[in-house]
């Protein structure tokens, strides 16, 4: 099973949209929330009330600030999980097998039974997508879900990722992203998704899509500057602009 | 291959309950998945009106402030002194008579000397009803240090002001305009909405000196100066106005633009020209006569003014014209002082001019307004904007929201599509709203509610000698205007014994001595100060919170409440409620879990008080209760007959909505339907709602007016020129002389900007402000194990010119000092930064001892408060007064106009941010060391 | 990358061990009887206590069985499948070197063999991680074999050869620690292309997802101040290689002395190594630590 499929059936994903995502951590705790109930051990936390809390999580949002060669500089907030590589580093360093990438969907999982804690996929994942549990001696990565994609338990329309149903700005979007006529291909190539440290050649299924350009509101002033023309220079050409204007409504 | 075989449809819960969400202010609807009877998992409620789905990190990690270590487990009587959080722990049965005991006496002989103040309180009418029958005239809730600015300017504009008031129209709008934000507040919604927006790729515009959170998504950012946002609105209007690109038509039928102002000097200076009826005249187009406004057919004039009895009245769009037409409003004039170049100032008016005229909205909608005309069309102008606490937590900041607001009326986008839209029960003209009450009746409720909106001198809260009759002095000279009263002057004037000293102060939910006030130390001061004969300056505190906060050390008793899945609540439509722009609606909160803990729901604790004192309004003739606990009130409680608490499900069979009699089973219809109840507002009736008469009638038949209120926007503020006249010399009730000039100065009743009062500043030169973080509300964060690893500590951002400046690297530690105080922290450089503000996030220091966290918890160690910069009044100015360090129209807490000054340090001897205080003894221990929670199998 | 002691330990050990068993293999030093006991006895508890104190590090050390199953794919199963091969040949072997005093030389070479091949697959669990760049490069399994070759050399008395060996090893060594510091910039990786925010402008982290520590940190982000680097560097390299030399190419009369300056050299020699090791791991950057802001 270390051994990575020739192909998957299909390659469940997510884009992650970064002119939407405002940083407000909701995916971080959600999915904390659902994968501490849900697949193999709970998500632990370390001295919790103390000096150094510190637990696993398997999605995080940075922050970065880029400052471009002219104008303000720019915050982008950063979400980071799992990318579901087609090349996944992590799947084939796995000495016992625990860690696969299932050949239906893609997702990239580890069986908690054969996990020996070694820690090698982390090494080897240049995303930093795995932490192993402290209290659980196990490598936790996201499922993507798993346990609710397919979970007929759940209402149909529930069948996503806890992350992308509880982003409030809708900067995450699931799919298959194998299949070019899903909306999340169409979202990918219509705003140019792009992959994080692409030559590592892990082959992410993950797509990010880039901010829109910013403070470009002043270049445009050529254009805009008729709509500013005074219609009279001194208050009383106002009134008598006023009047005029009225009469016409 | 062989892969593991996995359950792909494990069950997710025994049982779903649906509530709603107290992890913020948001009340957000949400789905407590249980297990074994425990709860396993909280998500958003697709069904709610509010957050359809969508939940934060802080509604998330609700199911860690429900086991958190933190949560206070009985009533506590003091043993230690004040400040040590040493108690004893006590029965219910105590607590409750000692509490009668206190209040009894007051109640029936000194009503004013209970304070009773409310935090983050979610049932402010039951809270104020309590009050009212209390008989103090003590009683607010915490607007006057949030953001009273935001929602007294827009009331008395325009009938609503953003959030619970309004939002923009998400679905229609082009352009989206941002004026600082504190990102709690409704904080799902507008993620939502920008979200929305985005999709559609339409432009946003971020006007924040902080480029974090909504602004780092923002297209265009303008990291204007702080405080100086209203100089930038203004100028905008003037460059608007200038080109014409206003709604002309919009102004002469819907504003008083066209309503006729008194120019003759004199003691009518100013006020409307008005019928026999009180009707403010306009000039009719079509007569050329003066006519009711609201005169059927009538066609306002905005230009022709009007001679009578030799006075000229001139409308109000003349006097706006003259005001902002003037260069002093150009952009050259203002880019400087706000550190916005008049190009960008240019452009960014020039887009909103293309946006609305240019791309305007048309939908094929008819509808009828006051005046009885009928129209076919729906004109939308799709610019919208949203500011909050950025911009009205300055003492200029109530006339800079008034002038945000003028600029969406002069652009003709309130309550139009693509525009800003009010949600029931706003719009609501200020004509609707009570006037503040204040008199003093032992034994007796106060003759109408505390909190209200001054018409003019007449309604301020001042006895026969000019004494303020309020603690907080709210509606007195000094801040006329302040609808929500002044929560943080409480225990500053407690303690000072001005204008009165009082016996208890009682509060819930405000953690007073840390970081809900300004000047914590001396707070904590305040609340420890005895008088010569050893006793406490303020004799009795009663404090009621669900977690050991800071404020627990402070009280003499503590009654413990609940946590928010353990209670009922009801989010009302006759407080705050969570109606949507098309539709109204409201909520509750059960008990979706019991109690481990002899814990009570603070409003239940209320009644039991307000019943073993029998205090009128809760006692029926014959001397019986009328309310066992807060559930009962909220489905048996009605206001005006057929109107109570809750809106839905009401009648017998409980199909009526707004209006009906009370329904017994109330309580569970609405635990059936998801926690909630929405009635919707008829297509056609959801826009121009001040003006449309199918709202309005609807409006009436959900028991939101008595009778339909259409109103015309106030432009031009008559209460506010009213409260400048008295300051002119005018009427009876005049202001004290050292306040004359100020009144003048700032009660214009055209939004001004003017500079706040710097006195003291010199050598203070930085711009200091806080945000809170969207993961962590208030104080409370810091005790849920998740989101503490979010924010476990705040450095002081500094822009990197002031990092080079002061040979400042991430990490070094720097003094900074105010006129008030010096605190020493860490710093880290911020790029997206306006580059003479620093900032941190607000109330992520904890003081050690407090929250169940143990004492070297970053949050005690590094974390600090900017609070201890501020003070809540202004550095003295030798006249003998003590000046408030607030807004002189409202009160409004001026924390965003701290100025400080940054010096390199060497990091404190115990690597601990600067000033440290003793630990508290915790009346819970501490938290576990460490958790991996969960249940069911 | 966190300088884990287990690993540290594990790797210095087990080179040595299997360094000695190769030599063993070979028939160097041709011992048999209780000397041979002996020498196995130093090599096996070497290589195994190695392998042992690998497992420390292990969350669920109770399964380490299970790693022996991937070794189609994974360098570590690999690793635990040859050091497992080499042990039992060379068990096999040593025991007619010791009860049966012959030397059955084609299971020696067949050991020999499966001793070098295992550290050679220790080295390619470093090697092959695109993710450090100073590891992923052929100078890697270059020094954990001639470090393995040279301390086996050492150890097994090869008094020709060792000094060769040696001398390669540090030769390597210094190579190694050249192209090392330029690994990771000439890898094309940073913070631009973590992000894909590079070609907007210059990228910095700002804010941490979290404000306090994770698993992530702890194991990869371990920040060793280039003056400290350096000083142990040349402790490193004089005690690894530079002494050691001297030691056993000082010319001494008698066996003892020569003992004892051969037990100096090893023990000066297993000390360089060590901190060569510590400095492998502590001085690797993790590409994770770009999203961090650190390296």
């Amino acid at each position: 099973m270390t051994q990575l499929p020739q192909s998957t059936d299909r390659k469940m994903g997510l884009v992650i949209d970064l002119d939407t995502c405002v940083g407000c951590h909701a995916c971080v705790i959600s999915c904390k929330g659902w994968n501490t109930e849900n697949y193999g051990a709970p998500l632990s936390d370390q001295d919790a009330y103390g000096a150094n809390p510190s637990g696993t999580f398997l999605n995080r949002v940075h922050s970065y600030e880029v400052q471009p060669a002219e104008g303000h500089a720019q915050l982008i907030h950063f979400p980071k999980s799992c990318l579901h590589c087609e090349d996944a580093p992590c799947v084939t360093v796995c000495p016992t097998g625990a860690s696969y990438k299932r050949v239906e969907d893609g997702i990239v999982l580890v069986n908690e039974s054969d996990c020996i804690g070694c820690g090698l996929c982390a090494w080897s994942c240049p995303y930093g997508a795995r932490e192993l549990d402290m209290a659980e001696g196990v490598m936790k990565k996201c499922t993507l879900c798993v346990d609710r994609i397919y979970n007929e338990n759940l209402p149909e329309v529930d069948r996503i990722p806890s992350c992308v149903r509880t982003c409030p700005a809708g900067a995450r979007h699931f799919g298959d992203l194998g299949d070019p006529n899903s909306d999340v291909s169409k979202l990918v190539a219509e705003r140019e998704g792009m992959d994080l440290m692409p030559e590592m050649g892990t082959k992410p299924v993950n797509k990010y899509l880039p901010p829109r350009p910013k403070d470009k509101i002043e270049d445009q002033i050529d254009i805009l500057a008729p709509l500013l023309a005074p219609v009279a220079e001194e208050p009383k050409g106002f009134l008598g602009w006023l009047d005029k204007t009225l009469e016409k409504l | 291959m062989n892969q593991p075989v996995i359950e792909t449809s494990p069950k997710v819960s025994d049982e779903v309950r649906k509530t709603t969400c107290y992890m913020c202010a948001c009340r957000c609807g949400i789905n407590v998945h249980m297990k074994d009877g425990k709860v396993a998992y909280i998500e958003g409620n697709r069904d709610h009106p509010v957050n359809k789905g969508v939940l934060c990190a802080k509604g998330s990690a609700g199911i860690m402030q429900v086991n958190a270590p933190s949560r206070l487990r009985k009533p506590l009587r003091r043993v230690g002194p004040r400040g040590s959080g040493e108690f004893r722990e006590i029965e219910w049965d105590e607590a409750i008579s000692t509490a009668v005991g206190w209040l009894n006496e007051l109640h029936e002989t000194a009503p004013q000397k209970l304070a009773f103040f409310t935090g983050r309180d979610q049932s402010q009418s039951f809270t104020s009803f309590w009050a009212q029958n209390f008989g103090t005239p003590n009683y607010a809730a915490h607007g006057g240090f949030c953001s009273v600015n935001m929602a007294a300017g827009g009331i008395y504009t325009m009938g609503g002001a953003f959030w619970e008031f309004g939002q923009p129209d998400w679905d229609h709008t082009k352009l989206f305009m941002l004026f600082g934000v504190a990102e709690d507040h409704d904080s799902n919604p507008i993620k939502m909405g920008i979200g929305k927006i985005k999709a559609r790729g339409a432009r946003v515009i971020g006007v924040n000196p902080i480029r974090s959170g909504y602004n780092a998504v923002a297209d265009d950012w303008v990291g204007i100066t702080p405080g100086t946002d209203g100089l930038f609105i203004l100028s905008l209007i003037h460059v608007l106005m200038k080109a014409g690109k206003i709604d002309l038509e919009y102004l002469s039928r819907y504003t008083n633009a066209p309503v006729l102002v008194n120019a003759a000097e004199g003691p009518e200076k100013g006020l409307f020209l008005r019928d026999e009826d009180g009707k403010p005249l306009v000039i009719d187009r079509a007569t050329g006569k003066p006519t009711a406004f609201d005169k059927p057919g009538v066609r306002p004039d905005l230009s022709a003014t009007y001679e009578k009895d030799g006075v000229t009245h001139r409308p109000v769009f003349h006097l706006m014209a003259e005001k902002y037409l003037s260069d002093d409003h150009a952009p050259e004039a203002v880019a400087k002082r706000c550190g916005i170049p008049a190009s960008r100032i240019r452009a960014i008016a020039a887009e909103i001019a293309r946006v609305a005229f240019d791309e305007a909205i048309e939908l094929d909608q008819e509808w009828t307004d006051f005046r009885g005309e009928t129209r076919s069309k729906m004109i939308g102008r799709p610019v919208s904007f949203h500011a909050m606490r950025g911009i009205s937590a300055h003492a200029n900041g109530f006339q800079t929201c008034r002038a945000l607001h003028i600029l969406q009326i002069l652009l003709g986008t309130v309550e139009v599509p693509g525009g800003f839209r009010f949600k029931p029960p706003y719009p609501k003209p200020v004509e609707a709203h009570p006037t503040p009450h204040g008199d003093r009746r032992p034994g007796r409720p106060l003759e109408g509610p505390h909190l209200g909106f001054p018409r003019g001198p007449d309604d301020l809260l001042l006895d026969d000698c000019g004494t303020p009759q309020r603690i907080d002095k709210a509606f007195t000279w000094e801040n006329p205007m302040s609808s929500h009263g002044l929560m943080h002057m409480v225990i500053s004037n407690a303690a000072a014994g001005d204008p009165y000293k009082i016996d208890t102060l009682f509060m819930y939910m405000a953690n007073m001595s840390w970081n809900s006030s300004m000047n914590t130390k001396g707070v904590m001061e305040m609340l420890t100060a005895r008088n010569e004969d050893g006793k406490y300056t303020i004799p009795r505190i009663i404090y009621s919170d669900a977690y050991s906060s800071e404020m627990v050390a402070y009280a003499d008793l503590i009654l413990p409440d609940t946590t928010y899945l353990e209670r009922h609540d009801c989010i009302s439509l006759l407080d705050r409620p969570i109606c949507e722009a098309d539709a109204a609606a409201d909520a509750i909160r059960w008990p979706v879990i019991e109690p481990d803990r002899d814990v009570r729901g603070f409003q239940s604790v209320l009644i039991e008080l307000a019943n073993r004192m029998s205090l009128p309004g809760f006692t029926n003739e014959d001397g019986s209760p009328k309310w066992k606990d807060y559930a009962d009130y909220i489905v048996n409680h009605q206001r005006k007959p057929g109107i109570g608490p809750l809106a839905g499900f009401r009648g017998e069979d409980g199909n009526k909505e707004g209006r009906g009699e009370v329904n017994p089973d109330q309580l569970n219809r609405y635990i059936e339907n998801g926690g909630f109840y929405v009635a919707h507002i008829p297509e056609g009736a959801d826009y121009y709602k001040p003006w449309n008469t199918a709202y309005q009638d609807w409006a009436v038949g959900m028991g939101i007016y008595d009778s339909p209120q259409p109103y015309l926007f106030q432009l031009y503020s008559e209460p506010m020129r009213k409260f400048q006249l008295a300051a002119e010399g005018h009427g009876d009730r005049q202001p004290p002389e050292h306040l004359r000039q100020r009144i003048k100065n700032t009660m214009d009743p055209l939004p001004i900007w003017y500079e706040t009062d710097q006195q003291g500043n010199e050598g203070f030169t930085v711009n200091a402000l806080t945000q809170r973080p969207m993961a962590m509300y208030h104080s409370w964060g810091t005790q849920n194990a998740w989101l503490r690893q979010l924010h476990g500590r705040n450095p002081l951002y500094v822009p990197t010119k002031l990092m080079r400046e002061h040979g400042l690297q991430d990490g070094d530690w720097a003094k900074v000092s105010s006129p008030h105080g010096e605190i020493t922290v860490p710093v880290m450089e911020m790029a997206a930064l306006n580059e003479n503000t620093v900032w941190t996030w607000n109330a992520i220091g904890k003081r050690k001892g407090a929250w169940a966290l143990q004492e070297d918890a970053p949050e005690a160690t590094k974390g600090f408060l900017l609070n201890h910069l501020i003070h809540e009044l202004l550095p003295p100015k030798g006249d003998g007064m003590r000046w408030a360090n607030s807004d002189p129209v409202t009160g409004q807490a001026a924390w965003f106009d701290l100025k400080v000054n940054i010096e390199k340090a060497d990091p404190p001897s115990d690597a601990e941010s600067q000033p440290e205080f003793a630990p508290i003894e915790s009346p819970v221990g501490t938290g576990p060391k460490d958790l991996a929670w969960k249940v069911g199998k | 990358m966190h300088p884990a002691p287990s690993v540290i330990i594990f790797t210095t050990f087990s080179g040595l061990g299997f360094g000695l068993l190769f030599f063993l293999g070979l028939g160097q030093p041709p011992v048999t009887g209780f000397v041979a006991f002996v020498f196995y006895a130093i090599a096996y508890a070497l290589a195994v206590g190695g392998l042992l104190a690998s497992t420390f590090h292990l969350g669920h050390p109770e399964r380490a069985w299970k790693a022996f199953s991937q070794w189609k794919s994974s360098w570590l199963s690999r690793e635990g499948v040859c050091a497992v091969a080499a042990l039992i040949v060379m068990g096999l072997y040593a025991l007619g070197a010791v009860f049966l005093q012959s030397h059955w030389s084609l299971l020696g070479w067949i050991g020999a063999i499966l001793s070098l091949a295992t550290v050679f697959t220790t080295s390619m669990i470093y090697t092959q991680l695109r993710t450090i760049p100073r590891w992923n490069m052929n100078l890697t399994p270059a020094v954990f074999l001639s470090f393995s070759l040279a301390g086996g050399a050492l150890l097994s008395g090869a008094e020709t050869l060792a000094p060769w060996l040696l001398a390669v090893a540090g030769a390597v060594q210094l190579a190694y620690w050249a192209k090392g510091d330029r690994a990771l910039e000439s890898s094309g990786t940073n913070l631009g292309t973590a992000t894909g925010l590079g070609r907007r402008g210059a990228v910095r982290a700002f804010e941490p997802p979290h404000t306090g520590t994770n698993y992530l940190l702890r194991e990869f982000v371990h920040v060793v101040g280039r003056k400290h680097a350096q000083k142990l560097r040349t402790i490193s390299f004089i005690l690894a290689f530079v002494l050691p030399l001297l030691l056993i190419l000082t010319p001494v009369s008698g066996a003892v002395i020569k003992h004892i300056f051969a037990l100096f050299a090893v023990l000066s020699h297993l000390t360089g190594v060590v901190i060569s090791r510590w400095l492998f791991f502590a001085q690797a950057e993790h590409v994770v630590g770009l999203y961090y802001g650190k390296r």
